[in-house]
This record gives structure tokens, C-alpha cells and sequence, in this order.
């Protein structure tokens, strides 16, 4: 038996396929996986994400403590409200988690991180706010429900009290706001528009009723997946890893190298990667013949050592199977995987695949 | 809870078998297996011609999440494979014992699906597992 959300007997009553997922009982779709993932790229689907983390750092030093804790600058975030996607590196400058910092108040800060990694990421940042004074609150009295899709703004906002609803209906993308016990973000996973919502868990189940009343489809962690995936969006623990540095998992943009003296966990060893210019990249695959990609499947490129797929799936808006994948820098437009035991034809492309229910690869 | 016709003979690797009047055998996978399995989004069946051993891999079927093999329940000789499938694997899903049928058999000996359970032996293995 797994851990289990406060919205558990929803799913159960729901008709939903539950799994065990880092500890958690989770839903994996209601029927089909693949159905659901049209209706979040056409109209709007909601996920429940309670089993992620959420913790929140408060102190006056909070800010000084995060310029040292994350590979990204919270000195981006000058406005309340504005999250931040980063990595959490050690000093090795691998990547102990991904995660999403929001800036409410100068003494408050609060992190998303993931569900899987929830025990090594509270042991790290507790290990290293004492020397900072901060206090770190783990917020685990939180549902959340991400609701996505074209539709979902429209579908959500009449549902949320007068002040939330006003905040919501303002917020542009990347931000959050907090009004009573409800903290509403115009974030997500998917490559779509919505909301990531953190409610009270006992008004959870009443919440996710309400909206599947006014047409938000209930979706799984199946989906889930594979929308992210077509968002080029990379998964902890699949695409990056402790051992592996973000400037070979697609994650460059993410870390914050201005100003040069600002000294974030992880920044000598990632200077030093950098300086010698990595020998892999990250990209996305296209496969061309028939055929599913799948993580771990080796990447074979003409005149250089092999690649790895990092995660590989069905991309159901495109129709064919794609990947991100791990190469060697030298790679050109073409490469090769092997796929149960036989070589198949791929493309190298950069990723997003998809965005807001657009393919932004060219299919021949 | 899923479905489980009578007049099929069953494998523990969860694939269906009919005797068909021409003493021919139509092999698939089970509702069961379509079920856990999820969504199916591509299906690789053999050439005609083909001869598999029991319990051989002989197709492959892919969910979303996973592939797994198709294993021939009975030796014999492919016949006849289900091409549709590669355009619509979906079918599977949908109609696991009709339309998404993967092979026809000729089997090497007459008695060839004896081993097999029956489906209410079927239904108890599944409850088993």
C-alpha cells in the first residue's frame, strides 16, 4: 500500500487506473492515456500533482540563501509572484533536483520540487539553510491540482473565490499569487496554458468535482508524461541525474552564470565543464521508420562513441515516436537507435516538439 | 472486470487462441493483457511462412508505456497476420478478440490447444497473479 493523496477516493470513484509512483498511489489514466493527452493539448485536463513537494523557506536571509543554493539567479525574480525554474546541483555539479522557486515576500520563498527526490532535497536544504538562519517549512497539508489546456483558464477561473479568481484571471504566465489558503500559478508540465493550484487538502476533492462538473477532463500520470515530453520538458531522474551535469541534460539556459561572483553550489565544477566544452549534447530524436523509442535505448552516430535516449515515448500529437536523447557534440542531423535489436532511422531536432497543441517540427 | 469468452482456449503469457472449421488457429492477446497494458501504439506481427515454437516470441505489441512480446501459445506455421494492425494498433484495445486478432496458426499437431486453459481456469489464473 502507497501513500495516498487527498484526493485518492476521488480517483477510485472516478474510474481511474492507479499505480505506485515514487511510494504514492497514483492515478495512470481513467481509460485511455492517449485520449486524455488530446483533450489537454484541445481543451482542458486537470492532473492531480499533491504527491510533488512543496516547501517554504522563510527568514530574512532567504534571498542570500537561494543565490547560493540554486544553479539559476532568484535575483530574476524582482517581481512577487514570479517563479523560477532551476536546478539544485551539488559540488560536484550534478543535479540533485529540478524545481520551481516562487518569490512572495522577501522573507518567503516557496519550492516545488519532486516527489521521488523529497527526502535527499529536504536532508540538502536544511543541511545548508542553517549556516543562512532560514527556516524550512515543508508544506505537506497542501493538495495540488494542475489544470491544463487551452481551455483551462476559462474553465477554472469561475470556479475560485472573488479574490483568488481576480489574482488568477491577472496572472501572466510564470506567476503565482496567494490569497486565503489558496495559492494559484499560471505554471505547468504540459506545453499548455492553465493553472497549478495549492488548495487545502480537505477542499481538494470538492475543488477536482467542481471541475470535472464544468468539462475539465480527469487525467493521469500517463499523459502526463508524454505531454511533457512533447514539451521538451525534461523528467529528474530519467534526463538528468546526480551524476550527470546540466550542461549535458538541455539544461544550460537554467543556470544563472551572471554576475561571476555570485557563488552557487556547484559553480566551480560546472565553470570547469564549460571551459572544456562538453563532448555530449542534448537533443530531441524524430524516429522515421516504425517503431517506439524508449529510455536507455543506445544512440548510434556515424564516427562517434554511442548516445543514450534519456526518455522516449509515442508522441500522440505528432503520431510518431520521439525522444530526448544524450549524444556526442559531433552529432549531425541524422543518427541511428537501436530499437530491440535493430537499427532504425532518426532525426535530430531541437526540442519543443510541441507547444500550445502546435507541432513545431516539421514531419516528412 | 474484463472480458473472457468461453469458446477460447487461454495461455499464461495471456494470449487467446480460436480453432477455427479449416483447423486453422487465430491467436491474440487477451482483454485482460490489452488492459494492462494500456493504450497500444504500435504492433509488429511476423511474415507468413514463419514457423514458432511454443512459447516463442513471435509479435511485439506497444503501449504507450511498454513493449512486451507476443508468445505463440501452440507450435505452427504463421499463415496469416493481422497487417491492419500497423496502421491501427488501437484495435487491440477496442476489440482484443475479433479485429485486433495478431496471427493465424497452422498448428503442428491436431491436439495442439489441450494444454491450454479453458476460461474459467483462465479467470482464476488471472485472479491469481
Amino acid at each position: 500500500m502507497g501513500k495516498k493523496t487527498p484526493l485518492y477516493e476521488t480517483h477510485q470513484a472516478m474510474g481511474a487506473k492507479l499505480v505506485d509512483f515514487a511510494g504514492w498511489d497514483m492515478p495512470v489514466h481513467y481509460g485511455s492515456q492517449i485520449e486524455e493527452h488530446h483533450i489537454v493539448r484541445r481543451d482542458a485536463g486537470m492532473f492531480d500533482v499533491s504527491h510533488m513537494t512543496v516547501v517554504d523557506l522563510v527568514g530574512s536571509e532567504a534571498r542570500p540563501f537561494l543565490r547560493h543554493l540554486l544553479a539559476n539567479n532568484v535575483d530574476k525574480l524582482q517581481e512577487k509572484g514570479k517563479a523560477l525554474y532551476t536546478c539544485m546541483l551539488n559540488e560536484q555539479g550534478g543535479v540533485i533536483d529540478d524545481l520551481i522557486v516562487y518569490f512572495l515576500e522577501e522573507s518567503w520563498f516557496r519550492l516545488v520540487v519532486n516527489s521521488a527526490t523529497r527526502d535527499k532535497d529536504l536532508d540538502w536544504i536544511v543541511g545548508q539553510a542553517s549556516a543562512f538562519g532560514v527556516d524550512v517549512i515543508e508544506q505537506s497539508h497542501l493538495a495540488m491540482i494542475a489544470v491544463q489546456g487551452p481551455r483551462a483558464r476559462d474553465k477554472v477561473l469561475p470556479l475560485l473565490d472573488e479574490a483568488n479568481r481576480q489574482a488568477a484571471a491577472d496572472l501572466k504566465p510564470f506567476y503565482g499569487e496567494e490569497h486565503g489558503d489558496w495559492f494559484v500559478a499560471r505554471t505547468g508540465y504540459t506545453g499548455e496554458d492553465g493553472f497549478e493550484i495549492m488548495l487545502p487538502e480537505d477542499q481538494a476533492a470538492g475543488f477536482w468535482s467542481a471541475l470535472k462538473e464544468n468539462g475539465v477532463q480527469p487525467c493521469g500520470l500517463g499523459c502526463r508524461d508524454t505531454l511533457r515530453l512533447e514539451a521538451g520538458m525534461n523528467l529528474y531522474g530519467s534526463d538528468m541525474a546526480e551524476s550527470v551535469s546540466p550542461l549535458v541534460s538541455g539544461l544550460n539556459w537554467t543556470v544563472g552564470w551572471r554576475p561571476q561572483e555570485r557563488d552557487f553550489i556547484g559553480r566551480v565544477a560546472l565553470q570547469r565543464q564549460r571551459d572544456a566544452g562538453p563532448k555530449e549534447k542534448f537533443v530531441g530524436l524524430l524516429l522515421e521508420d516504425k517503431g517506439i523509442l524508449r529510455n536507455h535505448q543506445r544512440v548510434v552516430v556515424e564516427g562517434a562513441a554511442d548516445g543514450e535516449i534519456t526518455s522516449g515515448s509515442f508522441s500522440p500529437t505528432l503520431g510518431c515516436s520521439i525522444a530526448l536523447a544524450r549524444v556526442p557534440a559531433q552529432t549531425g542531423e541524422r543518427c541511428q537507435v537501436e530499437v530491440r535489436g535493430r537499427l532504425l532511422a532518426a532525426r535530430v531536432v531541437k526540442p519543443p516538439f510541441v507547444r500550445n497543441g502546435k507541432a513545431l517540427v516539421e514531419l516528412k | 472486470m474484463s472480458e473472457t469468452p468461453g469458446d477460447l482456449r487461454y495461455s499464461r503469457n495471456h494470449e487467446w487462441a480460436r480453432a477455427n472449421d479449416d483447423g486453422s488457429i487465430t491467436i491474440g492477446i487477451t482483454d485482460h493483457a490489452q488492459d494492462q497494458l494500456g493504450d497500444l501504439v504500435y504492433v509488429e506481427v511476423p511474415e507468413p511462412g514463419r514457423e514458432v515454437e511454443a512459447e516463442e516470441a513471435c509479435a511485439v505489441v506497444e503501449s504507450v508505456k511498454a513493449a512486451s512480446d507476443m508468445y505463440a501459445p501452440i507450435a505452427g506455421t504463421v499463415i496469416e497476420a493481422n497487417e491492419a494492425l500497423a496502421d491501427k494498433p488501437e484495435v487491440v484495445n477496442q476489440d482484443a478478440y475479433g479485429e485486433g486478432w495478431l496471427i493465424r496458426l497452422k498448428p503442428s499437431s491436431s491436439d495442439a490447444l489441450s494444454g491450454l486453459m479453458d476460461a474459467d481456469a483462465y479467470r482464476e489464473f488471472v485472479e491469481s497473479e
